[in-house]
Parts: structure tokens; C-alpha cells; sequence
């Protein structure tokens, strides 16, 4: 967004924001701690908006749910845009000193009118235009959103789209104005700052970018490959096509968490060589020619990691690992050196500096200071520099901060890839429960009172059409393929839409009726909506 | 964000101090390096000033005031040692002392002397009437609760409240001495609104609610504190970046918490973060090559 | 809450036509449609403080509080079960378990008056004939002790003295000020209140302005009558100053002070002068949320006060423009349920609230943090008609009564050893045998061993008092104090001792628990008092852990219940009333 990777607000700011646009995230369950901060933003008198297509946890704290067809986001925030607009309410000023593009986005959002976005969202139209006067006249607004934006065929539209509303309005860039995706997990900011993605060195830099890439071949002291790589969604591809013939996965179980995953499994099956390094025996290393055994990253090693709110943290052992099990730069370092490399033996806190010396964005980050300020929050450039609570103030300074005005973009609504039809005439839509954790390898190490296992939960009036009742066993089907599953009847999921967790691939093979349908530019497959029927198990209840 | 800070000149003990406005007269004593004892606040809380541990006295105010509540103020002079404060931190200690159970509490104790707090001297005639006899609860395997050892400092009600979790799963009932931190119609834990995020074992200060490890270990007479670490790391389960304090005993993990003071958490984590560690020691590790 | 857990118990249908009756169709969260619900924070802020009402609705539905009608409760308000149940639990009027029995509860008083007056062979009585009974605390009838108070299960509650005629000895008195129209006016009926004078007091007001109301009420002297005496104008003009929030002012008609039923008796008798009266401060003010938190053993005053709200209402006395005043006013009636701590003012916001009734710390005061955290003047229901009084005969005439420092007329409750008891309004400064003298003098033949001076929370005064001009000056230089007016004389024919248990006992089943002073602090004292009774006296030793616990009630206590828990017992023991817990520099 606005040309960095990472969400621009301090978790703290949401305490103290106006008005919440909480979009495509059950944070209360996700992300409980930030939603903590979330709950203090409301005791202090913030108004929410929940924008979901279930009434999940956190939807239920929201002034106002509107719960939206599933995958019509795009359609929802042009028509808050189009709103904001006819009404008078966008920040012209700082449109005009701090965007470009405007009168075009103007002409593109004209058709999504309030009346249309009720008949693709399905939310009323009054709602919607109470949320975007709402949003639009607040002093400090922030949009929050996680994977019911990013997972869908056209997730990187959504999060544009959401984008358009802030630049719209100047809600960025300011303390309590702000855009704010949650990470899934505890490094995925980190790992997109350390570089793991396919067009980019650590710290965001273009591998394109001829200075960034002679910088790192002086530092690596090799030449390094100038053309970017692939995302994982591609690689399974390129595994269909036969060019990819060898994978060295690490801490990833793409044989469980893949959607469609009965063809993901059949692609790692079938390579030259698979080399899988994790802490668990997952079904994924299942499948390896070799398994590295690795020690947990957040107990039995040394290390940062990055959150959501772009805060660099240390992560230190606490058990030593067990058995034979060995540290990730361990194990990273031992294969280059049988490759013929001899990297040494660098501490955590040597690789970091070397990390700091190469990317801005951690330069002032030393050890000491992340030990001694309980982490601190990139931007940091220098020794000195604070840390930044929030991005782009550089949008309200008189030059820009030398930069270019930050474009709006133009999205279409196009709807879920997979339509509903008479043969599957039901939504499935996927997310997590509070206990548990994506394929539940190490959630799954602890029983708990509020464990229901994976469901699928259905709306009274559908069940009763099916003739279901609730913990009845039932066949969901898709066009992929078919589970068995519980039903959970509730009266908060919207008649025509079903949900479930993804926690018990042991249980509930759920991803082998998921959608694989991606994004082509973030290669994120859409979890987010398949189309299914559900029947009635008759006879004896089988084991699932 | 520039909060231009004005400060408030006091006199404590006769020592002149200086803080920011707002900061409470407890904080104002620390930063005049006096310890001064307190159950029911907590950084991380909001003050309830229910304890009366922390009285102060100070010119002015008939009855003593709640130090950690009351906000310092220009030309306050406070005594935090005269003899009505002595006699009021001993007469909370001794009532305590004479109805609940403090073993697990070695801070009081060591109030309990240092004030000459006597709780025997009300065993009298078949009384005192005390708040013990209950069997600890233990209706799951994350944690107990054994309220004979609860002071009703209404921290754990604040943690699971408004105050942090918002589950609101439990409460105080009852009135006067018959109160009772309790579910609604005392409900069984797992039957309640509980979410398990143990938020409530983060706060208590008499051990009233604990991690079932550290239950089962003190029923082996196996807890060592002094064979203990703490770690600080962050949880994995998800973006948000929590800090965790793994306290572990013989290279085991016997127990979560968080720091109070940290922007991220509060002290404050949910059920993973707090309970979802056993995968790092299953009792036969999954991948032992 | 938002994501509150309910379980499976449902209610049934008398509990949900109760809950729903009293709640109007105030309901937090709104489905209106099936892709849009309304909530969210704020309206569940809004909506709690009809968590006490729901809850009487429940309980006089069943005759308890269910599981499942606890959870119709706590959807509609999106109130938390556990806090809730919390509060329910909090009142004595409330029960969470089934009872035994069907049918009514007759509560029976076992205070100070009703004691000494044989409550116990009426509830020996009751019991015998089959009663649900319950052993009360004060049930403020002490002039009919000993009290009854009989809780409807489906039916209204009520007070079977109800049905006797009015008593007023002073009925005709022409110095009468604030018991004028007591047994003149027609209680139900707006139209005689006018008659009668009233809503001349709200025309002044009206015509002098806000300011000048409270003007006259700081030069008039008022001081409260709730037993703090802090001065009524600076209170008003506190509130008065405050802008930009909304504001309140609230009558405190929890009147439970043992000893204590001066309050009910003008809200039977004369319940529009506490509307107007209540309408007043509201201008004077800038308030335009008016309450009436009046306890919940009070029948008859409720339904009086909520006729007289409703005809004050449809005459627009209350409303858009109340009296003309133009300035929006109208009032809320509450009930309280049995709980003595609400009597404390910010204990009675919490539980007005919808929390369990606990008081918070002062500062911050009432006048800018009172009920929902919005400034608020909160009085006793006396001290609100005195300002009518104030209006109608100016701050100068109004002073000429009472003492310099005490200006005005004083209602006082006489019960106890006492000829003539009830409510008797006279000049500060009138002497305690003067007083004493227009009720008829003692009763009983023993002597005068003890008057009990502003009930369970005052004190003590021995003989040697009688000579003792009733002013705020006077009862403080002699350590005792008029509190809320109680006058309750004691004869040598009772055992004092007898008395304090109960009154310790009293304080014991009272203190809400809250701050361990008085939590325990309470518990320990009534047990050193069983200890007296059981052994006939108190070592010295024993007697030294009395002045402990006392010291650490008044000087760490949150609230004023723990500030004066010891109070009637110290001064007793001064005295030397209990024979065997004499000290030692003592004169007995």
C-alpha cells in the first residue's frame, strides 16, 4: 500500500480512533490480543461498522453488521466511494495535494450506486451510506481487514479498493487514521521483510533495482539471479507443468493448507525430489524423499520476528529442542556448506546485523535496542530514530516527502469465480476458530473446553429445508470433491451461506473442496467462496 | 502526539516530589523510593481501590486515602508511615490473615510482619467465620480455582472484563462477607462464557487461580521457584506479535504470562498464547530423528 | 455483551411477558434484516441501567430469578449472565434459587424499634400459621413496629399497615412548613396538590430564573437532610456550572437508615411536592433528567409517586417545556430491592446504573462524575421540599426559623420507648425532651437509659442529654449527630446488649462487601458483640480488638457504611449501656 509492505497504524491507535471499519476479519478470534485493543477503542466511543458476510464474534461488538454476499467487496467499497463523492464528503484538499488519479476513479465508481451495491452486496442501501457519511466525516477512521479481503480470486482489488477509500478521505498517514491488514501468523510480516518474496530483497527492495542488486551481490559476495521468482501458487503450477521438479519446503504444509489440496498433493507426490524441514512429522513431510528436523522457532531459538504493526521483536529459547532437532539457520547453513558454501557459524544476532547493514528500513535497529525497548516498529533508519508508529505521514508534508502523489486505483466488481447453481447452490466460506490454529499441527497439542472441531455451520432455514438438524453428519460436496462433516445450526450465518474452521485436516478434509481459484498478482488462492450442496447421511453414521 | 507534561509538586514524608499530573500517589511514592504494598492494583488494570492496603494519609482528608487511586495533586502533603496508616495496612493484613487462605502468597507475609498484622488473635469461641471449606474447582485441565485462597481483590474480574477480555465470564455475587467471585449460578467453567484465555491467572495475586501445571506441581510438592526461568519470546499463533513469558522448571514449560507494561499485550493473551504450548513438549516428540 | 454466552435454559412465558412489560421494547440489539444488525457499545451502555427493573420483573414473576429468565434478561440488555447474577445476588428482595414454597414472602423487621416492639414472637407467629417469612433489616414503618412488608409473587407487593388510617399528631399545626399538607391534601390527585398551594414554589422559580433559585437556596442555609448536612446551593450551583454533558438530578428516597421513615411518610401523604420539588432543582440546575431511586419495601409511596409523575406528565408540569419553565424535564422512578448501601450515593448511581450496588471512591464528587459519570445533584427527599419552602417565603423568612447555623425545620422520626411515634417536624434548636414531650413522652416502665441518635449509623446519647438543642452545632460539640432524624429512646427495661448485636448484625448482613475493612471489619466487630452476649463481658484485651477494628472501619473504609459501622457501639460502650465492656477511665 502507498508503496510499503505493511499495515500503517499502531496497534494502540485503533483505541483511539473515531470511527472502525472492521472488514473480512473475526479478529475478536484470530487476532484476540489486537482486538483487546479494538474493545478500547469502543469503550471510548468509537462507532463500528463490521462488514462480513457472516455475524461473527467481532461483528456481534459492531454498532452496525452489514453482511454483504460473499466476494461483492469490491462492489461495497466502490459504492462507499461513490457515496463519499456525490455527497460532497471526500478530502479535496488532500486529494489534491497528495493523489492523482482521481477524476478517473470518480468516473469509475459513477455506476455503483447505493441501490446497485444493495442488489450485489445484498446490504441495504441505507446502511451503506450511513457507513460511508460515517467514515468519510470522522475525524480518525481506520479500515482493519484480514483474509476475508485477501483470500479471494481478486483479493489484491480488495485491498486496492479499500485503499481508494483512505486516499479519498485522508484517512492515512495521520495517528488514528489508517489502514490495518492482520498477519495470520507471527512472521509473515517478517518474512516479507527478510526478502521471502519472489521480486524482492530484504527490506522491500526491487531486485530489479540495479543499486539494491549490486549492493547485495557485494555483501553476498555472488552474483545473484536478476530475475524475480515465483509465489508459491505459481510453483504448484509450474509442478504441473513439469518445470518445477524439486521443492525444499520449510514450515510450510501446502499438503494440508492448500486449496484443492487432493491436486497439490498429488503434485508433491509426484516430484523428483521433496525436501520438507519442519517441526512436525505434517503431511506434507509425509510425502519428502527427506525430512530435516527443526527446532521451534519461538521456544527452542534465537531470533526476531515482525508484527503486524511492523514492531521487530526478539524471540529467544527458553527449552533446548529435543532429539536431533537443529535451528532453521542451522540447518540452512549445513546444506550450503555439503553444497560447497562455508558461511561459518553466525549467531541470530550477526545475521541480524548483516540484515541491518543492507536494508534501511532495520538500520537502527540494533539487539540491544530491541531487547531494550521491547521491539521497535520500521521504519528505524538510524540509531537514534524512535521507531514509526505509522506510515506515511510523508502524504501530508508540503513536498511529499519527495515522492510521487499516491494513485487511486480502478477495481471492478467481478464476484466469486465459482457460481452458485442448482447442482451446488450453497456458499462455503472458510476462517478459524478462537483455540485453534490453520492446520491445527500445533493447536492440536492441547485439549480444550471450547474446542467444537471443524463444522459446517448453516442457517436454520437451510437446514430445515434439508431436513438437517443441528450435530447432524452430512456430505458437503463441491465440484471439487466431497466431505463428511457435523452441522452446526446458527442462527447467525445468513440463509444461503455456510462456514467452517480448516483446523482438523485429520477429521475433515475440508481443502479438498475448496476453491483453487487465485489471485494473479498476490497468489492467494480464494478460501473464501466455493459453491457446494449438502445432503443428508443416511444409514449409519460413518468415522470421519 | 506531543503531550506537553505539566507536573505537580508534593510533599511525601516531608521529602518534596515532583511528578506528571495524573500520576497516582502510589506512583509518586515509588518514584520517591517507597514501597508501598497493594493487592488489588495492577499496572495493567484499572484501580479499584477495594484492598485498603495502599492507604496513605494525607492533611486534609478525614478518612485515609486509596494511594493508588487518588491522583497526586499540587501541595499534597502525604504520610505513608504514620500510625493511622500502620494501624489500618495491619488491620487489613490481620482480616485477610484470620479468614483466607495466604499460603501461596509470600508477599503478604512478609506485609504481614512488617505491619504486625496478628490474624490468630480472633480465634475465639468457635469464630472467626472465615471464607474456606470450598474444594478447589477443577473442571478442566487448563486451570484451577481454589477460592479459600481468594481475597476478592476483583483483579480477575477485571481482566475478564472491561478491563481487557470482555468475556465477562465471571463476577462477584453475593454481598459483604458472603461475596463470591463466581459464573452465573456458579456454572461450571466450561458451561460458561469462559474463553480461556487465563487472563485472570495473570493477575491473581494469592494463587487463587492457577495453571493446572502449576496445581498439579505444588500437589507433587514439586514447584521450585527457585529452580525457575522466565523467557521472554513472542507467541506464534499469530500476526499480532504478542510478548510471552515462558516459565519453565527442569527445561519444561510450566507455565505463560506476559508483561503488564508491554504496548502489545497489556499482560494480557489469549487462549494459544496462554495455553497452547504443550506441542513444544509432548510427552514422545512427534519428530525425534 | 457482544459475544456473550447464553445457555440453554429458556424462560417461560410469564417470565418473558414480565421482562418484556417492564422493559418496553428497549432491546440492545436490532436485526432489521437479515444483512443488517444494530448494536455495538454505546446502546449497551444506553440500555443497562434496566437491568434493576427486568430483575424486579423476574422475581415477581416466579418468585425468583431463573436461569432462563435470566438469560431473557440478559439477551435483551446484552448484559453479561455472570455480572447479571451478580447483581441479582447483591439484594435482599432477590432470590437465584427456587423457592421452597410458593406464594408471598412477608418480610418481617428484626431492627432496633421492631425488636424491642416483639418482631420476634411475630415471626414465631407467622411461622406457626405457615408464612413464607423473612427476618428483614429496617423496614422504615418503625412507628408500626414491628413492620411488616409482604413481597407479591404475580400480584403487587404490600404493607399490611397500609390499610390503617393515617396518624399525624401535628395534623393542623400552623407552624407546620414541610408537613403542611400532610392529611390535608389528597395524595392521588394533582388537582388538590394545587389547591393546596402547590406548584407556586415552581412559578417562582420560573420567574426568577435558575440562578437566582440557587442564589436564594445558598443564602437560605439549606443543608442536606440525609445526614451528611453538605450545604444544597453549593451542590445546585456545582451542577449548574457544568455544560456540554448531560445532567441529573436525583431524589434518594432509599431511605433505610434503621430507625428511619420520615421520607416515606411525605411521599405517601404528599408525593407531588417531591415532583415539583424535584422539578425545581432540575431548572435551577440545568438537569433534564430527573430520578426517583426510592427502596423497594416502599409500595405505596411508589405507586402515589408514579401516579403523581404520570398526572404531572399529562399536564405537562413534565415534559418538552415542564411547568412552563421552558426547559425539557421529566423524571424516572426506580426501585431499589433491598440493599442499605444504596442509600449511599454512589453506591445508589451503581446500582441505578444496573451494577451490583458498590460505592466508588470520592473524589471525583457526584456534581461532575454522578450517575452514568455526568454531573448530578442528588438529595434527600426532605432537603428538595425545603427549597420549595425557600421559593415560596424567600431565604430571609426561611432563616428566621431554626439557629443561626441551622436554619429551618427538621423532620424527625420517633420510634422506640416512645408514647406517640411518627414524624414530627420542628424548629432547629427545639430541645431532645421537647421532642420527646410532643410524642407522648416514654412508654414502658423502666427509666431513661439511652436515645439512639440518627439510627444504626449514629449514636448513642445517655439522660444527661435531654437538654440538648437539636441543631447541627449542638449534636456535633456533643459527638453525636441528627443524621437522618432518628430519635429512638431506650428504658432500663431493655438489654442493651441485645440491641447492639443486632445493630452490629445489621451492619454485617449490610456492607456490600466491596473493601476489606468493612467487609471483614463488620463480620469481626458482630462477632465480639455474640461474644458479649454469650459470655456477659469483653476482656480487655477483647475490648482493645473492638477499638482496632473500629479505627480501621472509619479510616479505611471506601464508603460512609464502614466510616459509622462502629459508631452506635462505641458510643454505647462510652456510655457504659453494656455492663462487663466498661473501660477502665470510664465513669461507670
Amino acid at each position: 500500500m502507498f508503496g510499503a509492505g505493511g499495515g500503517t497504524s499502531s496497534y494502540t491507535e485503533v483505541e483511539e480512533t473515531d470511527v472502525i471499519l472492521l472488514w473480512g476479519s473475526n479478529a475478536r478470534e484470530a487476532h484476540p490480543i489486537y482486538f483487546h485493543h479494538v474493545l478500547k477503542g469502543l469503550d471510548n466511543g468509537a462507532t463500528m461498522y463490521a462488514v462480513d458476510p457472516r455475524r461473527t464474534s467481532s461483528a456481534k461488538f459492531a454498532d452496525v453488521w452489514l453482511g454483504l454476499n460473499v466476494g461483492t467487496d469490491v462492489a461495497m467499497a466502490n459504492a462507499l466511494g461513490r457515496e463519499i463523492i456525490a455527497a460532497g464528503l471526500e478530502n479535496r484538499e488532500f486529494i489534491a495535494h497528495s493523489s492523482q488519479g482521481f477524476e478517473a476513479y470518480k468516473a469509475h465508481v459513477e455506476p455503483y450506486t447505493l441501490d446497485y451495491a444493495e442488489q450485489i452486496t445484498g446490504v441495504p442501501a441505507e446502511a451503506i451510506r450511513e457507513m460511508a457519511h460515517a467514515y468519510a466525516t470522522a475525524e480518525t477512521a481506520q479500515i482493519l481487514w484480514t483474509l476475508g479481503i485477501t483470500e479471494h480470486h481478486n483479493g489484491v482489488d480488495n485491498v486496492k479498493s479499500l485503499c481508494n477509500l483512505a486516499l479519498l478521505t485522508g484517512h492515512v498517514g495521520r495517528w488514528g487514521s489508517g489502514l490495518v491488514p492482520l498477519r495470520g501468523q507471527n512472521n509473515v510480516q517478517g518474512g516479507g521483510d527478510m526478502g521471502a518474496l519472489p521480486n524482492k530483497f530484504p527490506g522491500f527492495q526491487d531486485i530489479g533495482d540495479p543499486e539494491a542488486h549490486a549492493k547485495f551481490e557485494a555483501v553476498y559476495g555472488m552474483e545473484i539471479n536478476p530475475n524475480p521468482g515465483i509465489h508459491l501458487t505459481l510453483m504448484f503450477e509450474a509442478m504441473d507443468e513439469g518445470k518445477i521438479k524439486g521443492a525444499y519446503i520449510i514450515g510450510e504444509n501446502p499438503a494440508d493448507s492448500e486449496a484443492d489440496v487432493d491436486h497439490a498433493r498429488k503434485l508433491l507426490s509426484g516430484l523428483d525430489i521433496l525436501v520438507v524441514q519442519d517441526i512436525f512429522m505434517t503431511r506434507t513431510a509425509e510425502l519428502a524423499d527427506v525430512v530435516l528436523p527443526s527446532s521451534v522457532g519461538w521456544a527452542e531459538c534465537d531470533g526476531t520476528v515482525t508484527s503486524s504493526e511492523r514492531r521487530v521483536q526478539r524471540v529467544r529459547a527458553a527449552v533446548p529442542a529435543p532429539g536431533e532437532c537443529r535451528h532453521d539457520h542451522d540447518i540452512i547453513g549445513e546444506l550450503a556448506r555439503r553444497l560447497g558454501v562455508d558461511w561459518g557459524n553466525p549467531t541470530p544476532e550477526e545475521l541480524w546485523d548483516e540484515l541491518r547493514g543492507l536494508s534501511p528500513l532495520h538500520q537502527g535497529m540494533s539487539w540491544d535496542r530491541l531487547e531494550a525497548e521491547g521491539g521497535l516498529q520500521w521504519p528505524c533508519p538510524t540509531i537514534d530514530h524512535p521507531g514509526s508508529p505509522f506510515l506515511h505521514g510523508w502524504l501530508w508534508e508540503d513536498d511529499l516527502g519527495g515522492r510521487d502523489p499516491s494513485p487511486f486505483s480502478v477495481t471492478e466488481h467481478e464476484g466469486p469465480k465459482e457460481q452458485l447453481t442448482a447442482e451446488f447452490p450453497l456458499r462455503l466460506t472458510t476462517g478459524r476458530a478462537l483455540d485453534s490454529y490453520n492446520t491445527g499441527v500445533q493447536s492440536g497439542g492441547f485439549e480444550n473446553p471450547i474446542r467444537y472441531g471443524d463444522a459446517l455451520d448453516i442457517n436454520p432455514v437451510d437446514a430445515a429445508e434439508l431436513n438437517i438438524e443441528n450435530g447432524e453428519r452430512v456430505l458437503v460436496t463441491s465440484p471439487r470433491g466431497s466431505v463428511e462433516m457435523d452441522v452446526r445450526v446458527q442462527p447467525d450465518i445468513p440463509i444461503g451461506l455456510t462456514f467452517t474452521t480448516f483446523h482438523f485436516p485429520d477429521l475433515v478434509d475440508i481443502n479438498l473442496i475448496t476453491n483453487d481459484e487465485w489471485d494473479r498478482d498476490s497468489g492467494t488462492a480464494e478460501f473464501k467462496a466455493a459453491s457446494i450442496r449438502v445432503e443428508k447421511l443416511l444409514g449409519p453414521r460413518s468415522e470421519g | 502526539m506531543t503531550i506537553l507534561e505539566t507536573k505537580v509538586a508534593l510533599r511525601i514524608n516531608g521529602e518534596a516530589v515532583e511528578v506528571p499530573a495524573g500520576t497516582s500517589i502510589h506512583k509518586a511514592c515509588e518514584s520517591a523510593g517507597i514501597d508501598t504494598p497493594t493487592l488489588c492494583w495492577a499496572e495493567n488494570l484499572t484501580p479499584v481501590n477495594v484492598c485498603r492496603v495502599c492507604v496513605v494519609e494525607v492533611e486534609g482528608s478525614r478518612a485515609l486515602v486509596p494511594s493508588c487511586a487518588r491522583p497526586a495533586e499540587e501541595g499534597m502533603v502525604v504520610e505513608t508511615d504514620s500510625e493511622r496508616v500502620r494501624h489500618s495496612r495491619k488491620m487489613v493484613l490481620e482480616f485477610l490473615g484470620s479468614g483466607v487462605n495466604l499460603e501461596q502468597a509470600p508477599e503478604l507475609h512478609e506485609w504481614m510482619q512488617r505491619y504486625g498484622a496478628e490474624p490468630e488473635r480472633y480465634d475465639q469461641y468457635e469464630m472467626p467465620a472465615v471464607r474456606m471449606g470450598d474444594a478447589p474447582k477443577i473442571q478442566d485441565n487448563l486451570f484451577i480455582r481454589d477460592y479459600d485462597q481468594c481475597v476478592l481483590c476483583y483483579k480477575c474480574v477485571s481482566a475478564c472484563g472491561d478491563d481487557a477480555q470482555h468475556s465477562f465470564a465471571i463476577a462477584v455475587s453475593g454481598r459483604g462477607f458472603g461475596a463470591r467471585i463466581s459464573t452465573e449460578y456458579d456454572t461450571p467453567l466450561p458451561d460458561s462464557a469462559c474463553v480461556y484465555c487465563g487472563n485472570c491467572i495473570g493477575v491473581c495475586p494469592t494463587g487463587a487461580i492457577q495453571f493446572k501445571t502449576e496445581f498439579d506441581l505444588r500437589a507433587a510438592d514439586d514447584w521450585r521457584p527457585d529452580d525457575q526461568d522466565v523467557t521472554r519470546t513472542i507467541c506464534s499463533y499469530c500476526g499480532v506479535g504478542c510478548n510471552l513469558e515462558l516459565h519453565t522448571q527442569d527445561e519444561k514449560i510450566i507455565k505463560v504470562t506476559s508483561p503488564s507494561d508491554h504496548s502489545v499485550t497489556n499482560g494480557h493473551l489469549c487462549i494459544k498464547g496462554r495455553f497452547g504450548w504443550q506441542y513444544v513438549q509432548p510427552d514422545e516428540p512427534p519428530l525425534n530423528a | 455483551m457482544a459475544d456473550l454466552y447464553i445457555s440453554e435454559d429458556t424462560a417461560d412465558a410469564a417470565e418473558i411477558a414480565a421482562v418484556d412489560a417492564a422493559l418496553g421494547g428497549r432491546f440492545v440489539v436490532l436485526h432489521e434484516s437479515e444483512r443488517l444488525v444494530r448494536a455495538g457499545t454505546a446502546k449497551r451502555h444506553g440500555h443497562r441501567h434496566l437491568l434493576l427493573p427486568a430483575l424486579h420483573a423476574l422475581q415477581n414473576a416466579k418468585g425468583w430469578i431463573s436461569p432462563g429468565g435470566l438469560n431473557h434478561v440478559c439477551e435483551a440488555l446484552q448484559v453479561p449472565p455472570a455480572e447479571a447474577y451478580g447483581v441479582a445476588t447483591f439484594y435482599e428482595m432477590f432470590r437465584v434459587e427456587e423457592p421452597g414454597h410458593a406464594g408471598d414472602v412477608t418480610h418481617v423487621c428484626v431492627d432496633a424499634a421492631c425488636q424491642i416492639a416483639g418482631s420476634a414472637e411475630k415471626i414465631a407467629e407467622l411461622k406457626a400459621s405457615g408464612g413464607n417469612v423473612h427476618e428483614s433489616p429496617c423496614l422504615g414503618q418503625c412507628e408500626k413496629a414491628p413492620a411488616i412488608f409482604v413481597q407479591g409473587v404475580a400480584g403487587p407487593d404490600s404493607v399490611p399497615a397500609d390499610s390503617e388510617p393515617l396518624q399525624f399528631h401535628q395534623q393542623g399545626d400552623s407552624s407546620l412548613r414541610l408537613l403542611k399538607r400532610i392529611g390535608v391534601v389528597d395524595a392521588t390527585s394533582l388537582d388538590s396538590y394545587r389547591e393546596q398551594g402547590g406548584y407556586e414554589a415552581m412559578e417562582a422559580a420560573v420567574a426568577m430564573g435558575a440562578e437566582a433559585v440557587c442564589t436564594a437556596v445558598a443564602d437560605s442555609g439549606l443543608s442536606g437532610r440525609g445526614g451528611a448536612a453538605f450545604p444544597t446551593g453549593i451542590k445546585w450551583r456545582a451542577v449548574a456550572a457544568e455544560q456540554g454533558r448531560p445532567k441529573h438530578v436525583v431524589a434518594n428516597c432509599d431511605e433505610s437508615e434503621p430507625g428511619t421513615f420520615k421520607d416515606r411518610f411525605v411521599m405517601e401523604n404528599d408525593p407531588f411536592s417531591l415532583i415539583e420539588a424535584l422539578t425545581v432543582a432540575g431548572f435551577a440546575t440545568g438537569a433534564e433528567n430527573g430520578w426517583i431511586y426510592i427502596r423497594g419495601e416502599y409500595p405505596l409511596a411508589t405507586a402515589r409517586l408514579e401516579n403523581a409523575i404520570a398526572q404531572c406528565r399529562e399536564a405537562g408540569l413534565l415534559g418538552g417545556n415542564a411547568a412552563g419553565s421552558g426547559h425539557p424535564f421529566d423524571i424516572e422512578l426506580r426501585r431499589g430491592a433491598g440493599a442499605y448501601i444504596c442509600g449511599e450515593e454512589t453506591a445508589l448511581f451503581a446500582s441505578l446504573e444496573g451494577f451490583r450496588g458498590e460505592p466508588r471512591s470520592k473524589p471525583p464528587f457526584p456534581t461532575t462524575h454522578g450517575l452514568f459519570q455526568e454531573p448530578t445533584a442528588i438529595n434527600n427527599p426532605e432537603t428538595l421540599l425545603n427549597a420549595l419552602d425557600i421559593l415560596l417565603i424567600g431565604a430571609e423568612e426561611y432563616r428566621s426559623r431554626g439557629t443561626e447555623r441551622s436554619p429551618g425545620t427538621k423532620l424527625l422520626c420517633l420510634s422506640g420507648q416512645i408514647a406517640k411515634p411518627g414524624v414530627y417536624e420542628v424548629e432547629f434548636g427545639t430541645t431532645l425532651d421537647q421532642v420527646i414531650d410532643l410524642a407522648g413522652g416514654l412508654t414502658g416502665n423502666g427509666e431513661l437509659a439511652a436515645i439512639l441518635m440518627g439510627g444504626a449509623a449514629g449514636s448513642f446519647v445517655g439522660p444527661d442529654a435531654l437538654d440538648m438543642p437539636l441543631t447541627l452545632e449542638d449534636t456535633r460539640e456533643r459527638e453525636t449527630t441528627l443524621g437522618s432524624g432518628v430519635i429512638m429512646p431506650f428504658t432500663t427495661e431493655i438489654d442493651m446488649v441485645d440491641v447492639l448485636v443486632r445493630i452490629s448484625a445489621f451492619f454485617r448482613n449490610e456492607s456490600c462487601g466491596q473493601c476489606v475493612p468493612c467487609r471483614v471489619g463488620t463480620v469481626r466487630q458482630n462477632e465480639t458483640m455474640v461474644q458479649l452476649q454469650r459470655t456477659g463481658s469483653l476482656t480487655s484485651e477483647r475490648l482493645a480488638l473492638v477499638d482496632d477494628i473500629a479505627q480501621v472501619m472509619v479510616d479505611a473504609s471506601i464508603c460512609g457504611l464502614g466510616h459509622t459501622a462502629a459508631s452506635a457501639i462505641n458510643s454505647a460502650i462510652a456510655l457504659g449501656l453494656v455492663p462487663g465492656a466498661a473501660r477502665g477511665s470510664g465513669e461507670s
